[in-house]
């Protein structure tokens, strides 16, 4: 990273932390947790105990981490290296990104580097310059991604509640500060769980590893009515509700069902799995050890807020998750898409000094589309 | 703590202490050797592991719960207690794993019949589950509901698509069995339970009335052989991840972690495996020896990486199973087959 783009970026996380004390608190039971972050340009520090909110807040402001980071786990001994750590339990933590959903949306958006020539550009598979084939990938996440993201999470949500018997209050939602959602599922009967347990929690909500017995195909012998119907509890109404669209079409379609076979529902099964299962990110749900994204700290990736979102059908990451302030900047922007920050339009710019707020200027700078012209 | 009639210590013998139950009824472990009436128990505790190390349920004289004479009560605990007393005499580990699954599964049918019939005066099959294996069970209509978190518990050790959450029913944190699948959700604890308390028992001192049947024992645990084929080849995923890598493909994080143990897994040093990764795009010779010894715990925090689990690799998307992965759970055991004997 340039030195011009290294001093600003401090600069404007340091005075963000300095004004917003308000939005980043430990949470609880941080003496039993482990703390990190990230220096720009620097690896990462982990290992770290931080009992209060003061220690936080003097920890930001002496170090200017790029990202900080806290476990969901609760240790005996968190600072001690991990095999030392004496793990107790730790909550439940669900990762929905728009990277993981194939929306059509982002052949658009996302900007793709070129390794070699440094060339910026979209909807290429190699660089337009010299041909080269290793592109670095920077998403400039759209509304449609935040939208569909969001109703991923509303599933989830459903899901948690009716099937797994988490407690409504006992669920947090988060932006995660660039292109999805963090949800905290706290005090629940899952604490406890390891790395196994949870993988196939994983499955459940990814409607993974399904056979066709469970909605009602057995290998010999099958009925009618061992299908499942619309009024079903769990993944069984869920999957009748999309197998057979309306109840008038039911009948006629498990006589389809049946006739098709076995290995077809088979087949069908795994349809319905990319159609109707969660698209968590597997990886962060079964790590028990990993460190997560502190809640009101940034994103280097965005410059945007880790953000609760009280209400996540109103909630625009765009406005309501960037807080750096609106002072004029200039920067040289190659910034082939364009991108909404706090209901204004920016770019596209192509390899253009421009003069704009210091969040749009900060947003393109930690996704490397622009640098400072200081 | 569990406590039980002589009924219930029939069914569930494994449970009892074997030292005191037998000062209870006032024997000593000789007398066994020396009584021509108690000798008949030690031919029965004889039969019990024989009827074990065949695969088979020892049938014993309890019918529906209740002992067809007063007197078959006791007899069914000495026999299971006089096993015991052979099998550490014998010391013979496939002869004791075997008589701990059969018995096992002998004591499941037990368990099943016992929660059937549960009430509020009798429900010793739900303490038994409770105490012995921490699984909080409810009865529910005709079924029986456990906590979700329970029920991960225990069948996360179960390789069948079946017992995955997912096929289950699963309502408000709640996961629906049948008594059957209840008790068979603790299969594995029951013999590893019943095993560890054979284990656990002290060894007891040979006396003359011992050393035929003991000699017995050792020559039934002679007909389990040990056999190891193993072949050289790779397994499916394996070989999926070579071919990927040598089509200048991108090869996941995960897909990388695998081969790279799998091949330290096999023997190979971190200088045989490297020039595989040659071919990724983002190849970088300095970062893929440091993090093959990271793997290999010659640098870092030391800690020896290992395969990960076929079902991981399932679920990872790298399993590309073959009719040869039957029976297997880690991609290292691939060509392996091996049955070790005592």
């Amino acid at each position: 990273m340039h030195e011009n783009d290294l001093k600003l970026l401090e600069e404007t996380f340091k005075k963000y932390y300095f004004d917003h004390f308000d939005l980043i608190h430990v949470p609880p039971r941080s003496a039993e947790r482990e703390f990190g972050y990230q220096k720009f340009n620097s690896g990462m520090i982990r290992h770290l105990t931080i009992k209060n909110d003061k220690e936080l807040h003097l920890m930001l402001m002496n170090n200017v981490p790029s990202d900080v980071y806290c476990s969901n786990a609760y240790y005996s001994f968190p600072n001690l290296p991990m095999e030392e750590k004496d793990w107790k339990e730790a909550n439940l933590i669900f990762d929905i990104d728009a990277k993981d959903l194939n929306l059509d949306c982002r052949n658009d958006h996302i900007c793709k580097k070129c390794r070699s020539c440094q060339e910026v550009f979209v909807n290429l598979s190699e660089c337009p310059n010299c041909q080269s084939k290793k592109l670095d990938q920077r998403s400039l996440t759209c509304k449609n991604c935040i939208h569909a993201v969001k109703q991923e999470v509303k599933k989830l949500f459903s899901i948690l509640i009716d099937d797994l018997g988490i407690e409504q209050n006992n669920i947090q939602v988060f932006f995660s500060g660039n292109e999805g959602f963090h949800i905290y599922a706290l005090n629940t009967q899952y604490e406890k769980l390891g790395s196994r347990e949870r993988a196939d929690l994983v499955d459940y909500l990814m409607l993974r590893g399904t056979i066709p017995e469970t909605f009602g195909f057995k290998k010999f012998k099958s009925e009618r009515s061992s299908f499942p119907d619309f009024d079903e509890k769990g993944w069984k109404g869920r999957v009748a509700e999309y197998l057979f669209g309306s109840k008038s079409k039911r009948s006629k379609l498990i006589t389809k069902i049946l006739a098709d076979g076995y290995s077809s529902f088979q087949k069908q099964l795994e349809d319905v799995k990319e159609a109707v299962g969660i698209k968590i990110d597997p990886n962060v749900t079964i790590d028990i050890h990993r460190i997560f994204r502190l809640p009101g700290s940034l994103n280097s990736k965005s410059g945007l807020t880790k953000q609760k979102c009280e209400n996540v059908d109103t909630f625009d990451p765009f406005s309501d998750a960037c807080f750096i302030d609106d002072k004029p900047t200039e920067v040289l922007a190659n910034c082939p898409s364009s991108f909404e920050l706090k209901n204004k339009k920016f770019g596209p710019f192509k390899n253009e000094k421009v003069l704009i707020p210091k969040f749009a200027a900060i947003y393109m700078i930690c996704k490397g589309l622009a640098t400072s012209t200081w | 703590m569990i406590t039980l009639g002589q009924d219930e210590l029939a069914k569930y013998p494994f449970l009892a202490d074997a030292g005191q139950y037998l000062k209870d009824k006032g024997f000593t472990l000789e007398q066994f050797g020396s009584d021509p009436d108690l000798k008949l128990i030690v031919d029965k505790a004889v039969h019990r592991i024989e009827v074990a190390a065949d695969g088979k349920i020892y049938k014993s004289d309890i019918v529906d719960a209740h002992a067809a004479k007063d007197a078959s009560l006791p007899r069914e605990v000495f026999s299971f207690l006089l096993a015991v007393v052979l099998l550490k005499l014998s010391g013979m580990n496939t002869l004791i794993k075997r008589f701990a699954l059969a018995e096992a599964r002998r004591a499941e049918k037990y368990l099943e019949k016992d929660l059937v019939n549960i009430s509020e005066r009798d429900d010793l099959a739900i303490e038994i589950l409770r105490d012995l294996f921490y699984m909080n069970v409810k009865k529910h209509d005709e079924n029986f509901v456990i906590p979700a978190s329970d029920y991960l518990k225990h069948a996360v050790s179960f390789h069948e698509r079946e017992w995955k959450l997912v096929n289950r029913r699963v309502e408000r944190g709640l996961v629906f069995l049948t008594p059957h699948e209840t008790v068979r959700l603790v299969r594995k604890e029951l013999g590893d339970y019943i095993n560890s308390k054979i284990h656990n028992a002290t060894i007891p001192t040979m006396s003359d009335a011992f050393k035929e049947p003991v000699k017995r024992l050792n020559s039934i645990a002679k007909k389990f052989p040990t056999t190891i084929v193993s072949s050289t080849e790779y397994p499916p995923c394996i070989k999926h991840a070579i071919e990927v890598l040598e089509k200048e493909e991108n090869l996941s994080h995960s897909g990388r972690f695998m081969l790279g143990t799998f091949l330290l897994g096999r023997g190979q040093s971190v200088e045989q495996i490297a020039p595989l990764f040659k071919n990724a795009p983002d190849y970088n010779e300095k970062v893929t020896l440091y993090q093959l010894n990271h793997l290999a715990g010659s640098s870092g925090s030391r800690t020896e990486y290992v395969c990960p689990s076929c079902e991981k690799l399932k679920r990872q998307d790298l399993c590309y199973i073959i009719p040869e992965c039957d029976g297997i759970i880690n991609p290292i055991q691939f060509g392996k087959k091996k049955t070790i004997n005592a």
